[in-house]
């Protein structure tokens, strides 16, 4: 006989499995695996993967960079931010503080970049507007990502990650350019 | 002991007035937890609501803070502590061995709650929900989260030893019952979770005074390592009153015990690997280990979660197939007590947690999918749809039985009683997709202001988000007026609600305020009732529901392929 499930079973309740619930159980489990080796699979064949490089940062260490990274590639300057024109290939740094982004990305369509982010106090969040692609930024830490981006036109850094009162004013901005343009150390 | 107790005429069960009080108490504390975090719940969708914008920033975020601390902490585990306490002392027919030290817990918990909330509304604690170092709170935020954890811990260690307790006084024979056997996987789970809570926010508690140092990475492993298997505890806790309101409305039967109780013991294996959902675009952790620790060890907790979809409705068929509803594939359905608000609100949790909350946290929860899906909007209305539409309706549908069951009172208002359910259960679905469509523009969570009005560059939406943004609102306002009902009803009930009389609420019982699998209770099975008397179906035993579980694969597998059609299109990045 069938019980429900506030009595207390009694005897050997180590019974057969009905059919269709055997056959429900193969299904999921089929499934779970499908969804597991979507992961490695896409690391091999797909092309977007939160990988990168990843390694120990000191915030003091960072800036240092970043100014260097400003002061070796700045190609003029937006509503006070310097815009930077890296070499395709190139090193890029992003520096995320309160209540910033810094500094202005000037990068090539179709060109192959390596993004460091990090931040100088606390986390943040990195999400690039329109396309949505986000990434934690945590104090302390370079993440490294290769990025290519596939389109011109201008994008916004939006932080999503909550950094306190002023989270809603840190917006950021990179102009992708299109493909064949010059480059700033050419112009 | 046995002397003492209260027998419950409609179930049979006997209930300790000491366990009896203690459910009390915890169910009133959650309810006001609930009050706390409904109104700031207002207060924040009438901020994000761009065409209203009510608050300013410093109180949004305050309020967001109180939001998330009174409904996922406070709310959810008091109510969680009157569960342990109903499914060991009621449901075993067992006595609480040390009655003192659950009130104990109680003022312990109570004061943390407080202390916690103090802190909060007086902006001493402006770090939202995560508190992720190095943003900081004042110490007494942190002490707080502390006492209530200790509280809840004592709680947990109560319920083992009333569990152990009852098997040597012979409290009950056989083995335990589904649903306590369930509620011993959240209390196991709940333990892992508190000794995590406790590993985390001590040295935070130690930080926010200056006195050591914590790295921001290692913060957020071992804070989700609190944070995700907390929902767990909501999982596992939500499951065993699905199976305990399948037997209270239709006299749902448990399937085969073995399946359900290897579910669940999947769910304390895996469970603890969660907190890498989390930390899928952090720098911290390399790809190996977010392949290994987010898939659940090759998702078996998912399995889990899928085995008690399929098992919980094909438990209610059966029941109620039993029972004379062997009409087509969904005869039993047409026939089940829609106006019951126990078996509404037992629907409307496992299908929007299946449905939504499960697809939803799969697919986000991938390690690659998450880089579209982190921090958006994709992320709370994932989780509106687990632990609001899923865990909260299920606790509120449970209410329904444990007001005339506990406090021996009849249902105020009944008629809102019955609607409340589809209120809050719609109004929840509408508001967690719309969410989860608007975070799919990249639309971020936690976030004041999405005009940008006062940023230095500007963004702008498209058009469609406004569009969602205001049917969230809609979907957010229905289900606040269902949250509204439930309190106002279980208040009025508690405290003014018609007295039953002993005796009352059993079996044919005319209480114009009592749930109807109270006042006519399914019928009780007997040896005869072993299902070779139900006519063969190519489908099985339960066919109605086979073909409900492939209808869900389907959408499972076309939302998740469809994740990873829109990531392929984004930039390259690696």
């Amino acid at each position: 006989m069938y019980h429900s499930g506030i009595e207390a079973p009694k005897g050997v309740w180590w019974k057969p499995i009905h059919g269709s619930e055997k056959i429900w159980i193969a299904i999921a489990f089929g499934w779970c695996l499908v969804l597991f080796a979507m992961m490695p699979l896409w690391h091999l064949r797909g092309g977007q993967n939160p990988a990168g490089i990843r390694h120990r940062v000191t915030a003091a260490a960072y800036a240092t960079r970043v100014g260097e990274f400003i002061a070796d590639y700045q190609v003029g300057e937006d509503k006070g931010y310097p815009v930077v024109e890296p070499p395709p290939g190139s090193e890029v740094y992003l520096q995320a503080s309160m209540w910033s982004w810094l500094p202005v990305l000037k990068l090539h369509e179709g060109e192959e970049y390596t993004l460091h982010l990090s931040s100088l106090d606390v986390n943040h969040g990195f999400s690039l507007f329109p396309v949505n692609v986000n990434f934690q930024v945590v104090p302390g830490y370079d993440y490294a990502l290769r990025v290519k981006p596939n389109a011109s036109g201008e994008f916004s850094i939006l932080c999503n990650e909550f950094c306190g009162i002023g989270h809603h004013l840190m917006v950021g901005k990179v102009i992708v350019v299109p493909k064949g343009a010059p480059t700033g150390a050419a112009r | 002991m046995t002397a003492a107790m209260r027998s419950c005429p409609s179930t049979g069960l006997r209930i300790h007035p000491q366990a009896d009080a203690l459910i009390k108490a915890n169910a009133v504390a959650a309810t006001i937890a609930l009050l706390i975090g409904g109104i700031a719940a207002l207060l924040v969708l009438l901020t994000r609501w761009q065409a209203v914008h009510l608050l300013d920033a410093v109180w949004f975020y305050r309020v967001l803070t109180v939001h998330g601390m009174n409904m996922l902490i406070f709310f959810m585990l008091f109510f969680e502590m009157a569960v342990l306490y109903f499914a060991a002392a009621p449901l075993l027919s067992a006595r609480l061995p040390a009655p003192a030290l659950g009130w104990v817990a109680f003022a312990l918990m109570t004061s943390g709650a407080l202390l916690v909330n103090w802190t909060m509304w007086t902006g001493q604690a402006d770090v939202l929900f995560t508190s992720y170092v190095p943003l900081r709170a004042e110490p007494p935020y942190y002490f707080g989260v502390i006492l209530f954890a200790v509280g809840a811990l004592i709680v947990v260690g109560h319920f083992f030893a009333t569990i152990v307790i009852a098997k040597r006084e012979h409290a009950y024979e056989g083995s335990l019952p589904l649903v306590t056997y369930g509620a011993l996987t959240a209390a196991i789970i709940a333990t892992v979770t508190l000794l995590h809570g406790a590993l985390v926010y001590i040295p935070t508690w130690l930080w926010s005074m200056g006195l050591i140092e914590i790295d921001p990475s290692f913060y957020r492993l071992i804070w989700w390592g609190l944070g995700h298997s907390s929902q767990q505890i909501n999982v596992a806790a939500m499951v065993s009153i699905w199976y305990l309101l399948a037997a209270f409305t239709v006299g749902g039967v448990v399937l085969n015990e073995k399946v359900s109780r290897i579910a669940f013991v999947l769910y304390i294996l895996f469970i603890s690997m969660a907190s890498a959902h989390h930390l899928l675009v952090d720098p911290g952790f390399g790809p190996a280990w977010k392949i290994w620790n987010t898939s659940y060890f090759m998702y078996m907790a998912v399995l889990a979660s899928m085995i008690h979809g399929f098992t919980v409705p094909a438990g209610i068929e059966v029941g109620l197939r039993l029972r004379g509803a062997t009409q087509g594939l969904f005869g039993w359905l047409s026939r089940a007590p829609w106006g019951d608000p126990g078996f509404s609100s037992l629907i409307l949790s496992l299908t929007v947690f299946g449905f939504v909350g499960g697809i939803t946290g799969v697919t986000f929860g991938t390690e690659q999918i998450n880089i579209i899906a982190h921090n958006t909007l994709r992320i709370p209305g994932h989780f509106h749809a687990t632990v609001v539409s899923g865990t909260a309706m299920a606790f509120m549908g449970i209410t329904y039985y444990l007001v005339p069951l506990i406090f021996r009172r009849e249902i105020a208002f009944f008629p809102l009683a019955r609607i409340q359910p589809y209120l809050f259960g719609f109004g929840m679905l509408i508001f967690s997709m719309a969410m989860t469509f608007a975070g799919s523009f990249g639309v971020p969570r936690r976030h004041w202001d999405i005009t940008f009005s006062q940023a230095p560059f500007g963004v702008e939406f498209s058009p469609a988000v406004d569009l969602v943004i205001g049917v969230m609102a809609i979907g957010g306002l229905l289900a606040i007026a269902g949250g509204a009902a439930y309190i106002l009803v279980t208040v009025t009930s508690v405290f003014f609600g018609k007295r039953l009389a002993e005796g009352e609420s059993g079996r044919g019982a005319v209480g114009k305020g009592l749930p109807l699998g109270l006042v006519s209770p399914p019928r009780a099975l007997t040896a005869a009732d072993d299902g070779s008397a139900l006519p063969p179906h190519a489908l099985g035993i339960a066919p109605g529901t086979m073909v409900l579980v492939g209808v869900f694969l389907a959408a499972f597998i076309t939302y998740y392929f469809v994740n990873w059609k829109l990531l392929s299109v984004v930039w390259k990045v690696g």
